[in-house]
């Protein structure tokens, strides 16, 4: 899929999880976009808050040729603190433990490698809040 | 605008047809609708192409110029038009609105995709491009996962069963098993779908359309030359045709369990073709997957968020219920080749509005629905046909 | 002005593999195995997301903008690339600025103080204002292999500075010698070790002159220091080189994590470090002496201050990691670690 600049371009977003905001209506976005839902223009960049329940999940057992070797894949879309609604990986748990509704927090990891000679992708995936009792 | 009526409709069934090229598919698919017509070939003057993939599959653009010259149409204009899933939907509304405005006499609809040259991860890669490659491809999301996600939140805000999701299937094969271009004309049992693996939670094998080669052609002409050239009792006129996008991304849809694109689209139709959903007597929706077909029959507003899973197992949508449904076999039973499916779907309701559908026909059909979508909602068609007299 | 550091951090991935387990896979006796179990990084980890979350949480404690960091050093012998800096890809995550100079190191384990050695350099010699140093490995075993046992992934983040530090350098230095106790070539998978040869004079041999280097350096006896951190390959060594320096379990135990997580190479002795930090007291004096494999040690002397208690809760400590585990068998292992051949 993706190609060395298609890749670059979307680094400051897909490492740090930077969205827009909505500077009139105050929606937030993951990732960022330059018109609103509402019709404005006035967005900026900001970045998305880390901390997030599951709002969907699957689990794909089948995935396309640049995933094969992952799966099962935990894939969810994930509404976080701010109001952010987007897609994202689900990791550092199993497949029977997904729930909605479970709490879970931004973590910086590997999405794919491109073979053994091409990039090595990361991004932002999502895992159970770490517990610190 | 003119009043555009349908004069002649053909196909190709469903399947994998290893020896037949995507050429060979439009040739023989066009042939089928030029006889259904009863007219010559170099009638028409221009031609709408539909198809997603066949840069992936064939690695072949430029669909146009090599069907127009595959038909033997040298010199008339042509061109593809891509719209994900619903490509054959939105080539069809191309057709339309080329002779509604007066701008071509003659025109021919074909949807064709021949998703059978690569291996499923292949094809699996190819039906994700509908999705947003950089924020949902890229990370790992699928087509059937899409749809999962989908399903799970519906499930979750609606209380209902998987089984009577995964029904919807058993509904499509009943109708799918008499229809002779369906890909899987046979019945299956709830059982069945249930016992089928996992393809991405919750989803199953049996509840996905399958992978299969197709080709589906309509032609269209005004609606006043159509008295001209077909006996009037096969005359079937385009009453409305409405479309809509919705953000690409699924996320972004203001609703994981209702398409947008859909109550938008189903209004524009209905109110173009002066009617209200009550008059519509069969449906053809988009089941790429069950839950697709029954969020569809939802958003078209045939029923309200919730219940539609239930109308299937209580009978509503049988050939002699409130709302004949799929009576195809639907994307499920009858097949899914991406970029034909909207014309299959159009050519099923043309031959139940001219009475011609066999063990399916619905008694006494005047109007009918087809309802396309592209990727998971981002764009929808919906197509209103009446029988002329 | 004495430099120090201002910011730490830990990360260990989850999935844990029993000795006994590995031992059972190749033949040998559950018994006579090194540690207790190891951290497996998990299929969608690397040298780059442990360092990156180390490093947050780093920044967390610090809490500095990291547009003022002018230096990323990631330490490892686990690159992800063997061309294309870590370290920049660290500084991306972490929303550095342009402004930085980002080469990763290599000394086998003693990289990641390697890294540290240079940062601290950078912020004394007024180069940087802040610098990041990460040791960090995701170390591969040869299936079959002794040090497969213990081949472990993990690392620690350190920011330092000269203000508002939570621990001060009070003296650092290295020891060096050209000793081939292990390596590995370039383009080949797993190194190769030198057996008993990596003991006395290797391992022992470069921490003991770099330990005693520094101490009368800064004229200290084992008794002026509160806690000892020294390089951790397995469960005997540091425990012996401890007793042979003069110092005492309870000076060493807090930071002795080998037994329960291995051996995570350039990450082994910050990992010590950070799971002291998470339990000192302010005026408490650390050793910290690590050990790289061709060869070398560096030794420090930090001393703890006061705001230590006031950083410590603002990030996860050691502890909270190495709790989080779930235990895998050895198929899963060779899965995750990309034992088995694809084609």
């Amino acid at each position: 899929m993706s190609w060395a600049p298609q890749y670059w371009r979307e680094l400051p977003y897909r490492y740090r999880l930077i969205g827009s905001k909505c500077m009139d209506c105050g929606r937030k976005y993951y990732p960022p976009r330059k018109v609103c839902k509402c019709g404005s223009e006035n967005l900026k960049l900001e970045p998305i808050a880390r901390k997030g329940k599951v709002y969907s999940y699957t689990v794909i057992y089948y995935p396309s040729k640049e995933f094969q070797g992952q799966e099962p894949i935990m894939v969810a879309i994930v509404e976080t603190e701010d109001g952010a609604r987007f897609l994202t990986q689900l990791t550092d748990c199993t497949p029977d433990q997904l729930k909605i509704g479970m709490p879970v927090e931004a973590v910086f990891r590997r999405y794919r490698t491109q073979g053994d000679k091409g990039l090595v992708m990361y991004g932002i995936k999502f895992r159970p809040v770490l517990g610190r009792d | 605008m003119r009043k555009v009526a349908v004069i002649g409709v053909g196909c190709i069934k469903v399947g994998e047809h290893w020896k037949k090229s995507l050429r060979d598919l439009c040739f023989e698919a066009f042939k089928n609708a030029l006889n259904d017509a009863g007219i010559e070939s170099q009638m028409i003057d221009g031609l709408y192409i539909g198809n997603m993939s066949s840069g992936y599959y064939q690695r072949q653009e430029h669909l146009g110029s090599l069907v127009a010259d595959s038909l033997g149409l040298i010199g008339v204009p042509a061109v593809k038009i891509e719209s994900a899933c619903s490509s054959a939907g939105f080539t069809f509304k191309e057709a339309v609105q080329a002779v509604a405005s007066g701008m071509h006499e003659i025109v021919a609809a074909i949807g064709v995709e021949k998703m059978t040259e690569v291996k499923t991860p292949d094809a699996t890669s190819a039906l994700v491009m509908a999705a947003d490659h950089d924020y949902e491809a890229e990370f790992g999301v699928t087509f059937v996962g899409l749809n999962a996600l989908i399903k799970r939140r519906y499930m979750h805000d609606y209380n209902v069963k998987d089984e009577d999701i995964a029904y919807f299937s058993v509904h499509c094969h009943k109708y799918g098993a008499n229809n002779p271009h369906a890909q899987y004309p046979f019945p299956i049992k709830l059982e069945t779908v249930m016992k089928s693996p996992i393809v991405a939670d919750p989803i199953r094998l049996f509840e996905c359309a399958g992978i299969g080669d197709g080709a589906a052609v309509a032609i269209l002409c005004p609606l006043e030359k159509a008295r001209e050239l077909i006996d009037e009792d096969r005359i079937v006129e385009v009453a409305g045709v409405g479309a809509a996008t919705d953000t690409i991304r699924l996320a972004d849809h203001d609703s994981l369990t209702s398409f947008k694109a859909t109550i938008l689209a189903t209004k524009r139709a209905v109110s173009s073709a002066k009617i209200t959903l009550k008059d519509i007597d069969l449906v053809e929706v988009h089941d790429a997957f069950s839950i697709t077909g029954i969020i569809s029959l939802e958003d078209m507003g045939f029923y309200k968020p919730g219940q539609a899973a239930k109308a299937a197992v209580e009978g509503e949508l049988e050939k002699d219920g409130k709302l004949p449904t799929n009576m195809s076999g639907g994307l499920k039973s009858r097949g899914h080749p991406v970029g034909a499916t909207g014309i299959y779907q159009i050519i099923e309701v043309v031959q139940q509005l001219r009475g011609e559908f066999g063990k399916n026909q619905v008694e006494d059909a005047q109007i009918g629905a087809a309802q396309n979508i592209g990727g998971v909602g981002g764009s929808v068609t919906v197509t209103i046909l009446r029988r002329f007299r | 002005m004495p430099s120090g550091i201002i910011g730490y951090g830990a990360y260990i991935p989850m999935y844990r593999i029993r000795a006994s387990e590995i031992a059972k896979m190749w033949g040998k006796s559950p018994e006579a195995v090194p540690i207790k179990e190891k951290a497996v990084a998990g299929p969608d980890e690397d040298v780059a997301t442990i360092a990156v979350e180390a490093s947050l949480n780093a920044l967390a404690r610090a809490g500095i903008d990291p547009s003022e960091i002018g230096a990323v050093h990631v330490g490892t012998e686990s690159k992800p690339y063997a061309v294309k800096s870590t370290g920049i890809t660290v500084a991306e995550a972490i929303g550095a600025s342009r402004m930085i100079t980002c080469a990763d190191y290599e000394l086998a384990c003693k990289a990641g103080t390697e890294a540290l050695q240079t940062c601290l350099s950078h912020v004394e010699s007024g180069f940087a204002k802040y610098g990041l140093a990460i040791g960090v490995d995701t170390a591969q075993g040869r299936p079959g292999d002794e040090l497969e046992y213990t081949a472990a992934s993990g690392g620690a983040a350190f920011i330092v500075g000269l203000d508002n530090l939570l621990a001060v350098c009070e003296g650092r230095c290295s020891w060096s010698s050209d000793t081939p106790d292990f390596w590995r070539r370039e383009g080949q998978k797993y190194p190769v070790h030198a057996g008993r040869f990596t003991g006395a004079p290797a391992y022992f041999k470069h921490i003991i002159n770099a330990a005693k280097a520094l101490m009368e350096k800064l004229n200290f006896k084992p008794e002026d220091f509160t806690y000892a951190v020294f390089h951790q390959p397995n469960t005997k060594f540091p425990i012996k080189v401890a007793q042979i320096l003069g110092f005492n379990m309870k000076q060493i135990e807090p930071g002795l994590l080998s037994p329960i997580i291995g051996n995570c190479y350039a990450g082994s002795s910050l990992l010590g470090l950070a799971a002291v930090l998470d339990v000192a007291k302010p005026d408490d004096r650390i050793l910290v002496v690590s050990y790289g494999s061709g060869s070398g040690s560096d030794a420090f002397s930090f001393k703890v201050t006061e705001l230590i208690e006031e950083k410590r809760d603002k990030a996860p400590l050691v502890k909270h990691y190495i709790e989080r585990k779930v235990y895998i068998d050895y198929a899963t292992y060779a899965k995750f670690r990309g034992k088995i051949n694809l084609g």
